[in-house]
Formats: structure tokens, C-alpha cells, sequence
């Protein structure tokens, strides 16, 4: 725990920033019916009134609580993101650790399978899938999962495949040691760095992905309170000179720029690089 | 000589077999859909005389291989049907938005690959200085934005506060090249920003690897002026990453203008694509993701063979 | 190219007086040279020798004004014919670099650059610095790559880096450094990456050119044989002390410092013969085993046999198959004809059909002690694993024999509790030792165990291996290049060359004449403590009296 608050402390500017932020959009997200002033979609003015004391940050197109409405985003919008990440993170992670241990042709053919995969510009990919199987947020979750899984397996594949022909690998397979301990002892302790810097940099993908979508129109639907809808729907209020529509891009980008430095600074740290 | 151009048609043949199986996955896609695809389409609402009608439109009653023959065939002589919304070629849809889009993109690579390499070479030669140390964050930063996020900052300040620049790309077949520079400049600007820092970042990267090899050492070593170690040391052997780096990008670009052409609602393949997406008017969405993977494809394809064909290793075999 | 034309040899040309040098880990400087003094007469060859870590590649590049990233000159004065090269600006020291002092790397075909012909990079130095024009830099060029016997001299500099071998280019890049006549090279391992019949063409190649122009010479290296035949004048280094300091001759038979005469005395250990006779049936035979990778075949019908208290040491050069061999053994490579027969009966060729037991019977200790440990896991579980699986040992009682294998390695409890990234290279050999112990084995392949360790802990790890093997009753098949280290352990050799065997038997048959041509190379090459050695060898290979090439298999 010291150990962890003198870490904490030597971090540069940009990291504790990025931390702060996270911390409070947590906070924003687990605790949303208590901050935000009226429902998520709770009609209580007219469309577009400025802001007030009563709505500090004016209202929508339907006439909802901008604030109120980018408090509950920060569930919806960051909390799909999260659960997206996490999947496709179990799904990429585990095939990458499989195809690297076993090699051979499970290694093969899961790779070609990525290869063809990837192959696809990933938004692309995802408008042709999302226009068949319709937008609800299941299947926009288990498609952008699926699809981003590809890119964790190529990562794990990757960091894994550097321990797996090390020496201490061998040692344990002679030993006759199982597929599973072997991963979960030998290589998975190794591998852990990367990953979880690749964890943050796939969820602002996927969380900006998602806002893309949104943004398009296919992704979160209404009456969902996400950001990505929030530019779409009040966008009209740019062309006035008015800056509120922005907050919504606004708390996506801070977010995003919070985990980015925060990876950047621990990608520094355990990698060991002195550049 | 032999082994490159055997290697380069081996990547030749793998290019050309994905993209037969990403038209398969794209054709497939739609067969797989769950229940009647033109049921799905009409809705619960329609009666079984129009879906059946409707069916026989879409040729449901051929079986899938056939019909997979025969759209391929068409894509392959330029004929992608007809869209279900419009009844119009989607060929003739196609051919002016693919060139804007192509414009676009066109446009904003001219921009951001200079400055995103001037950028990154410098970061690399002057990294750890307050210059490398600010890129560093604002590119972060930069990277960070949703597309359409500095799409509008971009038009807040540029067309609405400044007045510089149109909010709305409108063009047109009729206008003349330079006023169509003009009026896609917003648009290729929020394109740079977005993809000059994640160019700029590889750059930066692929260049530190290098001036780490024992070589650019020993260059040093031989007394070789910093300029000289750079052109005639580094730069040889950096080729192939960044030719690397620069290709990757551009075919980023390509993909990232659907949300851009969206906000500056200009008149590209990526509008067409949301639009078709939004009335599920499937064979438009599948012409369009054939087009967009198609190029995807061809780009990565480049890179890699001109990656082979810049390795000194592999120019000159023992 | 020396500017002062009344230049003597004799003169002083380089002198380092409190040399410091500090290197940045973990965000402090901390010193990594701690006050060094150097004189270099011109046309002198100094050796460098010491461990790793004494700090000798830094203070070769010291020599030339220079400090890798990371490192920086932090006092002391370096004078290089009357230029301060502390205080000297980087221009100044530019085009002394390359001109007047030269450098030559350890490995070749990473110095190199991959994108331009030899003969390009030759000429880079003497035209950039204006001494020689193209044209006569490249005629030159061909001159020096025919006096340094490198095969079709006027060709060879229209190759790249890659399209040339090791020892070849070792000695393109010897030219490299001659292409101004610098008035000091400084060759840092040059000889290192090499085998032992390349080395010695590189090592003859040096000396003659360093000798006709009279070139001063830093020779930087842990080889103390090798340095015997290349310098006059050798000075002993550790952790960034001067230890000792005199004339090679000196140096080799009247060593003054402990340090020093612990380093000479390295080679002296013996293992000692094994009286018993041999039992009916060995514990593990290779028997006419043919390997290969993919469709490139690597072995061919090697056969050898393992005896229980006895060592075999197999042979050879890089690319011999030695490791391959031992690759087959433990099924990591079943053969494509052959097999293995553990105590007369024949082992599943692929690992994983072998049983527990037969994997534990045979133990492997790798080179690397590095790759060879996982840097997460504590010595308590790299050591107690092994119990748990074969001997299924728990809790208290796996502790006690982990405790209890520490003790037999000769390490304290407390290491138990020590992650890897905290063990010497030398404890960490040692950890890899007590894992292969704690199966409880036969047979232990030893695989160049000792060549990546500092000369004193490799002969601490050959004479915890010969105990072990005393106490334990083992078998060792020990793989290695370095005939020091046959002499020392074996009781048979297996001499390898090309995937095949070419000579086996009793190790004094094999050491003593007649050899096998190959074994005759092989033996001849190895440098002995004599620094007339390299010149007596050349002498009698030119007569003819000894073999001067490897025979094709």
C-alpha cells in the first residue's frame, strides 16, 4: 500500500490527471440516480432552452436535462464500453494464449481466421453486421467484442509467443506439466504488463467506437441516455455558435485522453524503458 | 531478383484469396441472417403476397451459391444491381462518391503524411526534450478526440466563429478543382488531426528502433557527421517502417472518413454507406463494404510488398 | 594517417589519468569506472581483460571521447595526442573518429549496415574525412581485404553485410577500421561471437595488419589466452578498478594480485577418473539416431552411450548438431530413424508420450540461466515444483526439501524467498542445478551450462556438478565448445562436426594423439596460456605439420 501511494506520487502530471479522471467518471457512473437532478428520460422542459438554475446546462432536442442526460452517458456509454473490452478481451486473450502454447495448426488456423478478420476496415465490418442482426445493445456488444478480440489475439499472440520459447517454458512441457498450469504459471505472470495496457488502449478504441456508432445513429438507441446520440441529436445547436452539444464529445475525449495517459505513463514504468 | 517476385506473388495470391473470402463473408452475412431476409426487411406489417413478390425480387428462390456466382460476377464486370430503396444502379450511385471519398482522403493524405513524418523524425532525434515531451501529450491528447468531436470544435471556430471555411461540404460535379479544395478543406482538416498523431507516433517509434542498432553506432563511431549518419545511415533501412506506417495510416483514412463525411454531410461512399445502413437497403450496404474492404486490402497489400521489395536483405539474396 | 610527421614509435599517444564514468539505472548515476589511469604508446597493443562488469567496453569507447546513451565521462582527463577529449567539442572529436582512432565491434553483422556493399562502408571514412579519394580508397580497400586473406579480395567489397560469413566479416570490418591508418583501433571482443577455428584466422589477420602499420591498439576482452597472443602490454580490471598492471610475459607467469592469480588458476581443475567398470547395460544410449527439421536434416546416425558417475562431453562448433542431439534425447525432436533406450529399453520418441517417470529420469540445465528462469516465480516454487509434481511433496515437507536442496547447491534458506532479477548469474546456474535435482534424476544434460558465466563462477559451478555427481550416482551428457572445459569434466568425448560424430572414446584416447583430422583442428586452435603460441601454430600449419582446415564431412 505505501508502496503504492510512493508510486502515486512520483507519477508525472499527466498520470495523476488520468487517474482523476477516471476516478470521477466512476464515481459519476455508480452513483448516477444520486447525482443527476432529474430521470434519464424524464421530459421536463421545453427543446433546447439555454441554461438555467433549474437546467444547468439548458435542455435537449426532446426537451430532457443535458446534465442529467450526461450523467446517466457516463453509465451507459462508459459501462458498454467496459463490458465490450472485457469480452473481447476473454475471447482474444484466450484463443492468443492457445495458439501460441499449442502452435501447429490451431495456431494456423485461428491466425488465417484473424487474417481474413482483420482483413475488414473494422467500422465497416460493423455497419454490415449491425444492419443485419439490428442495433440492439447486445448485438452491439457481441459484435464489436468479436471484432476487437481479433486485434487482443493478435496482441496476446504476440507477447506470449516471446515467452513461450523461453527456456523455462521447455523445462516445465518436459516436466509434463498440463496446457493450463503451463499458461497460468509460466506464461500468464509474464504476459500481464502488455495486456493491461492493452486493456486501456482497446477500451478508449472500443469506447470511442462505440460513440462513432452511436454518433451514426446505429450504436446505443434511444432513449438511452449516451453521448455519441447527445452530438447527433442536439448538433444542430453548433451551427448557432452554442457549445453545449460539445460537452457530451468533450467527456468522451477526457475520458479517453485520462486512460491514455495513465497506459502511457504505466507502459513506461514496466517496460523498463529509459529511451 | 527471383525470390522477391516470388514473394511478392505469393502476398499477390493471399491478397487476392482474402478478398474472395471477404466477399464471401460479406455475401454470407446476410444469408445467415435468422428468419426470411425479406421478411426482415418488409417488417411483420406486410402480407404474404408482397414479401413473396419481393422475395422473387431479391432472386431468394435460386439457391445461395448461385446467387453468390452471380453477384460476384456482376461486382467483377461493374455491375453491383440495383439498391432496394431507389431502384437505381448501384454502380451509377457508387462511381461519384467513391471518387470524392477518394478526393478526401486524397487531400488529407497530402497534408498529414509531410507533417506527420517531419513531426515524428523530429520527436525521435530530439526525444526526451521538452519538444518531444509536449508532442507526446498532445498527440495523446489528440488521439483521444472522437472524430466528430474535433469535427465540430473544427467548425465552431473555423466556419461558424472565423467564417473561414464552409460547415457543409457541398460538392458538386460542376466546380472547378481549387473550389473544391476549398470547400472538402474542413473535412481533410479533422481527417490530419486524427491521423497525423497516431502517424506521427509510429514514426516517432520506428525511428527510435533504429538509431538504436549497432550500426547508426557505429557510423558514429566512424566520425560521420550527424546529417550524413541520418540520410545515408538511417534512412535507407527506415524506409520499410515507415512506408509502413504511412500506408497503414492512409488506409485508416479511407475508413475514418464515414463519420467525417457524416458531420460535413458530404456527398462520399461513407454518407452512402450510414444512409443505406439506416434503411437496411442490403445490397448498397454490401457494394459499399466490398469497396471500402477492397481498398483496405489493396493498401495493406502495398505495404507489404513494398516493404519486400525495400529490404536490402531480400534485394540482394546470398 | 598520423598528422605529426616526426611522430617515434614510442611516444605517448594516449593517456586517461582518474577516468570516471557514471551509468544511469533505475533514474540514479551511479559509477561503473571509478577512476582509471591508461598509457598507450603509439604502436603499443594494450589488453583489457576482466569479467563482466568491469567496465573494459566503456573505457575502449572512453578512449574515444565517447559514452554510450545512458552513460556519461564524469571526470578525470583523456588525452589523445595533446587533445583534451573531455573538454574537446564534438566537431573536434568528429573527425578524430573514423580518422585517427578507430573502432572495431563484437558482432560484425549488427555493425555492419545492412543497406550498402562493404566496400561502401570502407570507403565512407577515408572520403568523408578527406584523406584518400574514392578511387583510391577502394583500390586500398582490396589491398587491405587481401593482406587480412579474405577470399577474391577484389570482389568481396561488392557484398552486402549479409552475403558475407562471421569470421569474414570480422575482418572486412578490421579493414574498415585501417582505411584512414588511424594511429589506434580499439577492438572491443572481436573475436568473441566466433568459433575456434574461425577465431584464429580473425586473431592472425589482426595481428599481422596492427603489426606492418605499426597501429597503437586497445584489445578488449575476457579471454585471457587470447589477449596473451595479441598484446605487449596487459592491464586486469574489475568493477571499474584497475587490478593489476605489466607486460604480457609478466603478466602470465608472475601475476602479483589474487585477484590475478585466481584468474590464471581457473583452468587447473580435474575431475577425477572414474575406476569403476562400466555397467552390462548404460543408463541411456543414443543409438544411430537421424534427426531433421522440417525436411533440412541435422543428425546423422549419431550413437553414444551414458554411463551412471560418468561425464560425456560432446563436442563441437556451432551448427554441429550437439544441442540438436540433446534436443532428440529429451523428445523435444523425435528422430526420423533411431532411438532412445533408457536403461535398454527404447523411450517414446515425442515427449508427451512419455511417462512421468521417464521425463524425470532425465534433467536438463540450460546456457542461459536467464531464459531459463521465470522471472515471476520465487526459488521456493521453481525448486518445489518439481516435488510437488513427481514426488507429490507439500506445505512443510516440500520447504524442508527445498531448504535442504538450497543446502546442496550451497546456498543459505533465505534464498528461497529471492525472485530471479535478485540471483547473480552464478546462483542463478546454481537454482537451475537444485530443479534438476529435485526430480530426483539419472541422467542431467548440461547444455554450455558454463559459457555464459565469468571464468572463476564457471569452475565454482563445473566443481558443484563433478560433487553432485559423486554424491548422486548421476550421468552427464555435457554439451559444450570450449575444450577447457572437456578437459576439466569429462571422462568420454564425443567429438561432433556437421551433425555427424566424427570421434568418440575415453577422454585421454581422444585428447592424445593421433587425432581424428577434424579433432586435430579443433584442439590445435583452442589458445593456450603462451603468447607464442598463435606464432608457433601458424608456423607449423604453414609447414604443413598440423591441420590448417576443417575436413568436409
Amino acid at each position: 500500500m505505501a508502496a503504492a501511494l510512493k508510486l502515486l506520487r512520483q507519477a508525472p502530471l499527466t498520470a495523476k490527471f488520468g487517474l482523476l479522471v477516471i476516478v470521477t467518471y466512476i464515481v459519476v457512473a455508480m452513483f448516477a440516480p444520486a447525482i443527476a437532478p432529474y430521470g434519464e428520460t424524464e421530459v421536463v422542459g421545453a427543446e433546447y432552452e439555454e441554461s438555467s438554475p433549474e437546467f444547468l446546462l439548458g435542455t435537449d432536442n426532446l426537451g430532457r436535462d443535458m446534465l442529467t442526460r450526461l450523467v446517466y452517458g457516463a453509465r451507459n456509454t462508459v459501462g458498454i464500453a467496459f463490458v465490450t473490452t472485457c469480452l473481447a478481451f476473454l475471447v482474444g486473450g484466450i484463443l492468443g494464449l492457445l495458439a501460441s502454447t499449442l502452435g501447429g495448426w490451431v495456431d494456423q488456423g485461428l491466425g488465417r481466421i484473424v487474417d481474413v478478420l482483420m482483413a475488414i476496415p473494422q467500422l465497416i465490418f460493423a455497419l454490415m453486421i449491425l444492419t443485419i442482426v439490428g442495433t440492439s445493445v447486445t448485438s452491439l456488444v457481441l459484435v464489436i467484442a468479436l471484432l476487437d478480440s481479433t486485434r487482443v489475439f493478435r496482441l496476446a499472440r504476440a507477447v506470449s509467443m516471446n515467452i513461450v520459447v523461453m527456456e523455462y517454458v521447455e523445462a516445465a512441457k518436459l516436466r509434463g506439466e498440463g496446457l493450463w498450469w503451463i499458461i497460468r504459471h509460466e506464461i500468464l505472470p509474464n504476459i500481464m504488463p502488455p495486456l493491461v495496457a492493452e486493456f486501456g488502449l482497446r477500451f478508449c478504441f472500443v469506447f470511442l467506437f462505440i460513440s462513432a456508432l452511436s454518433f451514426l445513429g446505429l450504436g446505443i438507441q434511444p432513449p438511452t441516455a449516451d453521448w455519441g446520440s447527445m452530438v447527433r441529436d442536439n448538433a444542430t445547436l453548433i451551427t448557432y455558435g452554442i457549445t453545449t452539444p460539445l460537452l457530451p464529445a468533450g467527456a468522451i475525449a477526457l475520458l479517453t485522453v485520462g486512460v491514455n495517459f495513465v497506459v502511457d505513463w504505466f507502459l513506461h514504468k514496466t517496460s523498463g524503458l529509459k529511451e | 531478383m527471383a525470390q522477391i517476385l516470388k514473394m511478392v506473388g505469393q502476398r499477390l495470391l493471399l491478397g487476392l484469396l482474402t478478398l474472395f473470402v471477404v466477399s464471401l463473408i460479406i455475401f454470407l452475412g446476410v444469408e445467415l441472417l435468422p428468419g426470411d431476409l425479406a421478411q426482415a426487411i418488409l417488417g411483420q406489417a406486410a402480407t404474404p403476397e408482397t414479401v413473396a413478390a419481393f422475395r422473387k425480387e431479391l432472386r431468394l428462390d435460386l439457391p445461395a451459391y448461385e446467387r453468390y456466382f452471380e453477384w460476384l460476377g456482376g461486382m467483377v464486370q461493374g455491375d453491383f444491381g440495383r439498391s432496394l430503396a431507389n431502384q437505381r444502379e448501384i454502380s451509377e450511385l457508387l462511381g461519384s462518391r467513391l471518387e470524392n471519398t477518394l478526393f478526401l482522403a486524397g487531400l488529407a493524405a497530402v497534408i498529414s503524411v509531410p507533417l506527420a513524418l517531419t513531426l515524428g523524425i523530429l520527436a525521435a532525434l530530439y526525444r526526451n526534450t521538452l519538444y518531444d515531451r509536449t508532442v507526446n501529450v498532445v498527440t495523446l491528447t489528440s488521439i483521444s478526440f472522437p472524430e466528430f468531436f474535433v469535427a465540430y470544435i473544427l467548425i465552431l471556430f473555423l466556419a461558424i466563429q472565423a467564417g473561414v471555411f464552409p460547415s457543409i461540404s457541398n460538392i458538386g460535379p460542376d466546380i472547378g478543382f481549387w473550389e473544391r479544395v476549398y470547400r472538402t478543406m474542413l473535412p481533410a482538416l479533422t481527417l490530419t488531426l486524427v491521423v497525423v498523431a497516431h502517424m506521427m507516433r509510429m514514426t516517432r517509434a520506428a525511428i527510435i528502433n533504429l538509431l538504436a542498432s549497432p550500426y547508426i553506432e557505429m557510423a558514429r563511431l566512424k566520425g560521420l557527421s550527424p546529417s550524413r549518419i541520418i540520410v545515408h545511415h538511417a534512412l535507407p533501412n527506415a524506409l520499410a517502417p515507415i512506408i509502413n506506417v504511412v500506408v497503414l495510416n492512409i488506409a485508416y483514412l479511407i475508413v475514418g472518413v464515414v463519420v467525417v463525411e457524416v458531420v460535413f454531410v458530404y456527398p462520399g461512399l461513407g454518407q452512402l454507406l450510414v444512409d443505406s445502413v439506416s434503411k437496411r437497403d442490403l445490397p448498397v450496404v454490401q457494394a459499399c463494404s466490398l469497396v471500402f474492404a477492397m481498398t483496405f486490402i489493396l493498401l495493406n497489400l502495398l505495404a507489404d510488398v513494398l516493404s519486400i521489395v525495400t529490404n536490402p536483405r531480400l534485394l540482394h539474396p546470398r | 594517417m598520423s598528422d605529426s610527421s616526426d611522430a617515434k614509435k614510442g611516444d605517448v599517444l594516449l593517456e586517461m589519468r582518474g577516468l570516471r564514468i557514471e551509468g544511469r539505472a533505475e533514474e540514479q548515476w551511479s559509477e561503473i569506472v571509478k577512476g582509471v589511469d591508461i598509457t598507450l604508446r603509439r604502436g603499443e597493443v594494450l589488453g583489457l581483460i576482466g569479467e563482466s562488469g568491469a567496465g573494459k567496453s566503456t573505457i575502449g569507447l572512453a578512449a574515444m571521447g565517447f559514452a554510450r546513451d545512458g552513460c556519461r565521462l564524469s571526470g578525470g582527463t583523456i588525452d589523445f595526442d595533446g587533445i583534451d577529449l573531455m573538454t574537446a567539442s564534438e566537431d573536434t572529436k568528429r573527425h578524430l573518429r573514423g580518422a585517427r582512432i578507430a573502432y572495431v565491434a563484437q558482432s560484425a553483422a549488427a555493425a555492419f549496415n545492412p543497406a550498402h556493399r562493404l566496400i561502401d562502408q570502407y570507403s565512407e571514412s577515408p572520403t568523408q574525412h578527406g584523406v584518400f579519394g574514392r578511387s583510391q580508397a577502394e583500390a586500398d580497400a582490396k589491398e587491405l581485404y587481401g593482406r587480412l586473406q579474405l577470399p577474391n579480395p577484389n570482389e568481396i567489397g561488392f557484398r552486402y553485410p549479409h552475403q558475407v560469413s562471421g569470421g569474414q566479416l570480422q575482418r572486412a570490418m578490421t579493414a574498415m577500421a585501417m582505411s584512414c591508418r588511424p594511429d589506434l583501433i580499439v577492438f572491443d571482443e572481436p573475436t568473441t561471437a566466433l568459433d575456434v577455428t574461425t577465431q584464429i584466422e580473425v586473431l592472425s589477420a589482426i595481428r599481422d595488419v596492427v603489426d606492418q602499420f605499426d597501429t597503437a591498439a586497445i584489445y578488449i576482452t575476457h579471454d585471457l589466452a587470447v589477449v596473451a597472443q595479441m598484446a605487449d602490454r596487459i592491464m586486469v580490471l574489475r568493477y571499474g578498478n584497475l587490478v593489476e598492471e605489466s607486460d604480457t610475459r609478466d603478466m602470465l607467469f608472475n601475476p602479483q594480485e589474487d585477484y590475478t592469480k585466481s584468474l590464471w588458476a581457473v583452468r587447473s581443475f580435474r575431475k577425477e577418473p572414474v575406476t569403476e567398470p562400466k555397467a552390462e547395460v548404460p543408463i541411456l544410449e543414443v543409438d544411430n539416431v537421424t534427426a531433421a527439421y522440417g525436411d533440412t536434416p541435422v543428425l546423422f546416425n549419431v550413437g553414444f552411450a551414458l554411463e551412471r558417475r560418468r561425464t560425456v562431453a560432446v563436442v563441437g562448433e556451432s551448427g554441429s548438431g550437439k544441442s540438436t542431439t540433446a534436443r532428440v534425447i529429451t523428445g523435444l525432436l523425435p528422430p526420423s530413424e533411431g532411438q532412445i533406450l533408457y536403461q535398454g529399453e527404447a523411450l517414446p520418441k515425442d515427449f508427451r508420450q512419455r511417462s512421468k517417470d521417464q521425463l524425470r529420469h532425465c534433467q536438463m540445465i540450460y546456457q542461459m540461466a536467464d531464459t531459463a528462469l521465470n522471472p515471476k516465480q520465487r526459488v521456493r516454487d521453481v525448486i518445489g515444483r518439481p516435488l510437488e509434481f513427481y514426488l507429490g511433496l507439500k506445505g512443510a515437507e516440500r520447504e524442508k526439501k527445498v531448504l535442504e536442496l538450497l543446502d546442496m547447491i550451497e546456498l543459505t534458506p533465505d534464498f528461497a524467498g529471492r525472485l530471479p532479477s535478485e540471483l547473480s548469474g552464478g546462483q542463478k546456474q546454481r537454482i537451475c542445478i537444485a530443479r534438476a535435482l529435485a526430480a530426483e534424476p539419472e541422467i542431467i544434460i548440461c547444455d554450455e551450462v558454463t559459457s555464459a558465466l565469468d571464468q572463476l563462477v564457471a569452475e565454482e559451478i563445473l566443481k558443484l556438478l563433478d560433487r553432485l555427481q559423486q554424491e548422486l550416482n548421476l550421468a552427464y551428457m555435457f554439451i559444450t565448445h570450449d575444450i577447457a572445459t572437456v578437459r576439466a569434466i569429462a571422462d568420454e568425448i564425443v567429438v561432433m562436426l556437421q551433425g555427424r560424430v566424427v570421434e568418440k572414446g575415453e577422454k585421454d584416447t581422444v585428447l592424445s594423439p593421433p587425432h581424428h583430422e577434424y579433432t586435430e583442428l579443433l584442439l590445435s586452435s583452442v589458445p593456450e596460456m603462451d603468447p607464442d603460441w598463435l606464432t608457433q601454430l601458424l608456423e607449423q600449419r604453414a609447414r604443413g605439420e598440423v591441420v590448417s582446415s576443417a575436413p568436409v564431412a
